[in-house]
């Protein structure tokens, strides 16, 4: 997809944080933001919560998104947001994909996750949703 | 030229004429088929594999003239060379595969209870998951742990955990294999710990360990140290299993996970065959001899939706490790020869959407594997695209094994689709674009060169997002998914919650053993571990010293680091 010159690319996170190596599904959706005309920065795996932290802040993106697969998303996905919003970047939009259950996804959105993308998410969702509510940065 | 004039040759004194002969009918019914055709046209969709190879409407004697197909050369008979149809000469009637379903979770003990379960409902092998940490080489106390403890399997740490996990169970009864990879050696070396402590005699400890590094740097991606001492502790236990514990599968040479990252049935092959070669080099390097390893090394692949594609692959698999190991590397022993397989129906192709379905799936590419003539099988949960299995789902899973088993029939007879004009061409093709792989890797400088350039990890990734843009388009259906959706569809069933206690709990067992066990002699041990990395020695017999004076895993893991160092992967995508 074409964006025009002057206007300016969202900037995406994709980290993979914790121990899983399961990278199949955060790359292929970095490829699918990377298509849609954001500028994607990928952290490549096993990211610990401050790592990513120094990344999104480094990068200055507005959107950060998690991939995990292991099931440690309750432990993580707080100390990543509160690190980040701790950095004075209140308004980033956090969204999360992978293997989270049902009864997790109401916990995540209260922490400050805006969604969640389970299996079977399709790309066209993930970079509407995207495209629809990152925040503007100047 | 020559083959095919031979072949010509041969043919012609058994179907001569029939060829021509089938040859003009096959043309006059192309004609027909196109009048039909104008009525009714072929459905608006492509007619290809899973891994998006064209697939012919139909398949005749002409096709498997046009490959030269030789029966004795091809095929030949079970249980011989090159074992097309499969390694054992009776296949199931002798013995049916092994039923061995992966688990693993929370604490020793309660993995230990899931044994005996599986153990008491007819399972014939155990197969053991660990959880991150534990597959990355730490400790539940490191701080790199938190909220990964028991998640995706079993936790463990040390020596006693290991005690704990097979405990009532006689090691010298069962076979167990252990999906560790990384830390593989020190796994293995508690294992055999186990084993000693129970007092079963070596050459009665049986299993396999996966120990297959190099697919962790093309696709699992759960690695400690770079590519080549990790490699080197890969051959540190082959050299010594060979020599101390006879019937122990040194390495599973696995293209789960490689599938299950997104690679097409071919590459899976290819790649994962390319590792064994890997091995095998390596290992002759060190000064062993092919017949001396290779009859113990085996393997590990994906069963996956597509039937046909599937059984062509078991079937191809074993006809080119056979060449290559008799051919090139002169191996002797028939068993050298011999592929050997696991198989896994494949998790990627579960939904968490209709889950129910996934019970079909599942059933269906267990169907293939054992018609693809596998040694072992682990069928999928129907949860577990949601989480780890529950007991029930866990036994509807081995229950589909079994009604394979006992009630259709299939395991009455070898390789029925030998001789299919459509699966020996599919097979031939499968090995022809396998072998194509292959010959690139070799010149690439092997399977090592070609993963530090990155080629099969890229080729993997460019192939998982070639199959995502196929499911938006619905040029592939994943049923409930991206066709024939249901609304409130999803989760609703009862899954396996891991507590955040088992973290806490393991934790305090990990600081009570440190206070209790004899302070001197693990530093003692994980000296000699050091000295051992250092000096390029064989690290087993330090490591078994280790892990029985209960130094832990990460502390075993942390001291070949400091001489090894980390291996680290750029983030491309």
């Amino acid at each position: 997809m074409i964006t025009s010159a002057n206007e300016k690319k969202i900037r995406v996170l994709v980290a993979k944080p914790g121990l899983d190596g399961h990278d199949r599904g955060a790359k292929v959706i970095a490829r699918a933001l990377r298509d849609a005309g954001f500028e994607v920065i990928y952290t490549g795996l096993h990211q610990t919560p401050e790592m990513i932290v120094n990344a999104a802040i480094e990068e200055d993106v507005q959107v950060v998104g998690l991939s995990i697969l292991s099931g440690a998303h309750n432990a993580l996905v707080p100390e990543i947001i509160d690190g980040i919003k701790k950095e004075g970047l209140m308004d980033t939009l956090f969204v999360v994909g992978g293997i989270i259950p049902a009864e997790d996804i109401p916990s995540l959105k209260s922490l400050g996750v805006h969604m969640v993308f389970t299996p079977g998410a399709s790309l066209q969702d993930v970079v509407d949703y995207i495209r629809t509510h990152s925040p503007a940065r100047s | 030229m020559d083959r095919n004039d031979k072949k010509s040759a041969s043919n012609k004194a058994n179907q001569g004429n029939d060829l021509a002969t089938i040859r003009k009918k096959q043309l006059e019914w192309e004609e027909k088929l196109k009048q039909s055709e104008a009525s009714l046209p072929p459905r608006p969709v492509k007619f290809t594999t899973l891994s998006d190879m064209e697939v012919p409407l139909l398949s005749t004697p002409v096709d498997l003239h046009n490959d030269g197909f030789d029966y004795l050369k091809d095929l030949g008979f079970p249980g011989e060379y090159p074992y097309t149809r499969g390694v054992q000469r009776n296949m199931y009637r002798g013995k049916l595969w092994t039923m061995r379903q992966f688990a693993g979770f929370a604490s020793a003990a309660e993995t230990n209870q899931r044994f005996k379960l599986l153990l008491e409902h007819g399972q014939t092998g155990l197969s053991t998951a660990f959880d991150m940490p534990t597959l990355m080489g730490l400790d539940a106390d490191s701080p790199r742990s938190k909220g990964e403890v028991g998640k995706c399997g079993v936790a463990v740490s040390s020596l006693e955990d290991m005690e704990e996990l097979f405990k009532g169970i006689p090691l010298g009864e069962v076979t167990t294999s252990m999906t560790i990879n990384a830390p593989a050696i020190v796994i293995l070396a508690m294992y055999f710990a186990v084993a000693e402590k129970q007092g079963v005699p070596k050459q009665k400890v049986r299993g396999t360990l996966q120990n297959d590094i190099l697919k962790e740097y093309i696709a699992q991606k759960e690695w400690i140290y770079p590519i080549e001492p990790a490699v080197k502790l890969v051959i540190d236990t082959i050299e010594y299993t060979t020599q101390h514990y006879a019937n122990w599968n040194s390495v599973s040479i696995s293209g789960y996970h490689i599938r299950e990252a997104g690679a097409t049935a071919v590459q899976e092959l290819a790649f994962t065959l390319a590792d064994g070669l890997g091995y095998v080099d390596e290992s002759l390097k060190r000064g062993m001899t092919i017949d001396e390893f290779a009859p113990r090394l085996s393997f590990f692949f994906d069963v996956h939706n597509d039937f046909f594609e599937e059984i062509a692959k078991f079937r191809a698999a074993r006809r080119i490790w056979a060449r290559i190991m008799r051919e090139k590397y002169q191996a002797k022993d028939p068993k050298s020869w011999m592929l050997r397989t696991h198989a896994q129906t494949a998790g990627v192709s579960l939904t968490a959407q209709q889950p129910y379905n996934n019970i079909v799936r599942v059933a269906v590419q267990a169907m293939a594997g054992i018609l693809g003539g596998t040694n072992s099988l682990h069928t999928n949960s129907m949860d577990e695209t949601l989480a780890l299995p529950t007991d029930e789902a866990v036994m509807i899973a081995l229950r589909t094994q079994q009604i394979i088993a006992e009630e259709s029939g299939v395991a009455n007879v070898i390789d029925p689709f030998g001789g299919s004009y459509f699966m020996e061409t599919l097979t031939n093709r499968v090995e022809r674009e396998a072998l194509n792989y292959i010959q690139k890797i070799d010149e690439m400088g092997g399977i090592i060169k070609s993963i530090e350039k990155g080629f099969p990890q890229t080729e993997i990734a460019n192939s998982a997002y070639h199959f995502q843009r196929q499911l938006e388009i619905q040029e592939k259906v994943m049923v409930g998914v991206n066709k024939y959706q249901a609304k409130e569809s999803v989760r609703k069933m009862e899954t396996l919650y891991i507590d955040r206690k088992v973290e806490k709990q393991q934790i305090e067992r990990l600081v009570e053993l440190r206070r209790k066990r004899p302070a001197q002699a693990h530093q003692q041990a994980l000296n000699r571990v050091k000295d051992a990395a250092i000096n390029g020695t064989n690290l087993m017999e330090p490591i078994l010293e280790a892990v029985k004076a209960y130094a832990t895993l990460q502390e075993i893991c942390d001291t070949m680091k400091t001489v090894y160092g980390e291996y680290r992967e750029s983030g491309s995508f």
